[in-house]
């Protein structure tokens, strides 16, 4: 049974159909790309199972569970991590402050609890090292370059053990080191049962990881296969439209 | 693949090498922070005014004098740093204050315990910033404009609760309620704190750990900074919203509560304009209108600043319509530097 199943999800805004009926499924511990070009809706699907805003039609369904999360929270409280593509962080807060933003370590007694700055400083460190990322957990990320903020975004979604991983461009601003590191942290996941959305434009990334790849073209799916069948070539023409259909 | 030595990811990091990863010192923190220049800049004052007139500014009943004073907006702009860390601004607690004069006046007025006066008086300011509170984060509309609509109709309330009279005779339970703003805690023989100045060291000190200790504290700046991530992230946005605003109301009626046991009377007309003392004190002392930025110290030693400015002119004989001109010329100048701070760590 697939981990995520989309069914023919639809949405509008107002008069942009930035989704139109797309039947999507995420088996477990694969790694599906999901890729298309500039508006093409794969932020707006994203957000559609994170639950940040409602199907205008269709159904999201988890583990064959019909799901109609209201907020955030919701989804991830089912397993479901996500690495936003504006990386939803507060500039004026620390690193480790943004890893743990809504989910804070505390320590105390009764209704008396307090942060515990040690214990998150620590864990938002070894998780920063485990993506071999020079991010100190103090920083303010208004100071931080843009792989260090793709460093907290990502650290974010290992604090607990999800079933999947929604990643809205994970690569888009780091260098080709760090690239590599988030590939092998990729793979990592999937191998030990997670499955994993791969949203982006680098070509070379979806076809080193990827298991699946689908493609959006203005909010319709018009691909979606084994890597292995495919090819750059292809998935470009497909997302460019030189190629309708695969 | 090189690997930055200070941030060993090994479990057992202790916290030396936790703090070791702060980029800045403490020091350097301390230089960067608005209230260290405004605590400084205050002492300049105090010290200079001590020089021109030892005999007036340097004694025991003026230190006592400008305490308590400032004390009242330093409790309002506690409440008011919270509502400008969220990027929000509450412009209704002067006339939350002139509301919460009136109810305790008429409740102590009709013979109820002090206690009874207390609550009430908390009531009204509780109820007041709830509206604004509800109307900003599930109603959508903007902080400044409901607020601006509270700064009217809590007046106006008041106006018409107390039929336009001032309330002055308390019955029994007036000498207690009077205490609360009017005592003081004799240190020496000659020197004495005020209880509103020790309400609000004791405010602020509890702020300050809100702040630096508590997920809800962290939670304000979150929405401050980046409300759209503090969302994503799971932070209850809608509900903390509404928290601060009752916050300011909560903190505005308190201050109200001390300035009427203080003067022992209550007029409507109480903390009229006060709301933009208590604005201009949380950003003088750091306090960012874009949000995500405030402390509970600033708000403190904002007020005090203020506060010894218009004692400073009073004493120095300079007609006390300046004092605005001061005041004012001190917050664009704290903005002002503010901005420098700013642009400097982009
Ligand atoms: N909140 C919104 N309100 C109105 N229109 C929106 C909203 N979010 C997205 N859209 C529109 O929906 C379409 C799809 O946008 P989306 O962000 O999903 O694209 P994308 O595939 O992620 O593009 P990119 O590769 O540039 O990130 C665009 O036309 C966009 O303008
Ligand atoms: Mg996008």
């Amino acid at each position: 049974m697939a981990v995520l199943e989309l069914r023919s999800v639809s949405k509008y805004f107002g008069a942009i159909h930035a989704l139109t009926e797309v039947d999507l499924k995420l088996e477990e511990g694969e790694v599906l790309g999901l890729m298309g070009d500039n508006g093409a809706g794969k932020s707006t699907l994203v957000r559609v199972i994170a639950g940040n805003y409602p199907p205008t039609h269709g159904e999201v369904l988890l583990g064959g569970e019909p799901v109609h999360f209201s907020k955030p929270a919701e989804s991830r409280a089912k397993g479901i991590e996500v690495v936003y593509q504006d990386l939803a962080l507060c500039n004026n807060l620390s690193a480790a402050a943004n890893v743990f933003l809504g989910r804070e370590i505390k320590r105390g007694f009764g209704p008396f609890r307090w942060l515990d700055h040690v214990a998150m400083a620590r864990r938002a460190g070894e998780l920063f090292t485990e993506l071999k990322s020079e991010t100190r957990p103090r920083d303010l990320v208004r100071q931080m370059s843009g792989g260090q903020r793709q460093a907290v975004a990502i650290a974010r979604t290992r604090l607990s053990r999800a079933r999947m991983v929604l990643m809205d461009e994970p690569t888009a601003a780091i260098s080709v080191r760090q690239v590599a590191e988030v590939l092998d942290l990729i793979k990592r996941l999937r191998d030990s049962g997670m499955s994993i959305l791969l949203i982006s434009h680098r070509m070379p990334d979806v076809f080193a990881v990827c298991d699946r790849v689908a493609v959006l073209r203005r909010g319709t799916k018009v691909a979606d296969k084994d890597i292995k069948q495919s090819s750059p070539e292809e998935v470009t023409g497909l997302i460019t439209g030189a190629i309708s259909a695969a | 693949m090189s690997q930055n030595p200070s941030s060993s990811g090994s479990a057992n990091v202790g916290i030396e090498s936790v703090l070791g990863l702060q980029t800045q010192s403490p020091l350097q923190r301390l230089f960067g922070a608005q209230s260290f220049w405004v605590t400084i800049a205050l002492g300049l004052m105090c010290a200079v005014m001590s020089y021109l007139q030892p005999e007036s500014f340097a004694t025991s009943e003026n230190f006592y004098n400008i305490t308590r004073n400032f004390s009242f907006i330093g409790i309002m702009a506690l409440g008011m740093t919270v509502v400008i860390a969220t990027g929000g601004i509450d412009l209704s607690v002067g006339s939350i204050m002139g509301l919460t004069a009136v109810s305790c006046g008429l409740v102590l007025n009709a013979g109820y315990p002090w206690w009874a006066a207390v609550l009430v008086g908390l009531f009204a300011g509780f109820s007041a910033g709830l509206i604004n509170g509800l109307i900003i984060a599930y109603v959508g509309l903007s902080p400044f404009v409901t607020t601006l609509g509270m700064l009217s109709i809590a007046r106006s309330v008041a106006v018409v609760l107390s039929g336009n009279r001032m309330l002055y005779q308390f019955g029994p339970g007036g000498p207690t309620f009077k205490h609360f703003g009017g005592g003081a805690w004799r240190i020496a023989a000659g020197f004495e704190l005020s209880f509103p100045l020790l309400f609000l060291v004791a405010l602020t000190l509890l702020l300050a750990v809100i702040y630096k200790m508590t997920a809800w504290g962290r939670y304000v700046l979150a929405i401050g900074g980046n409300e759209q991530a503090a969302l994503l992230t799971g932070v209850p946005v809608k509900l903390v919203k509404v928290q601060v605003y009752v916050v300011s109301g909560l903190a505005a009626a308190f201050a109200a509560i001390l300035n009427v046991g203080w003067s022992g009377s209550a007029i409507n007309a109480l903390g009229s304009s006060y709301e933009l003392l208590a604005i201009s004190a949380a950003v003088i002392g750091g306090a960012n209108l874009m949000g995500g930025e405030a402390s509970a110290y600033g708000a403190f030693i904002g007020a005090a600043l203020i506060f010894t400015i218009r004692n400073a002119l009073l004493m120095q004989g300079v007609d006390s319509n300046w004092q605005g001109t001061f005041v004012g010329a001190f917050l664009i100048a704290a903005v002002y530097l503010g901005k420098i701070r700013g642009a400097r760590r982009e």
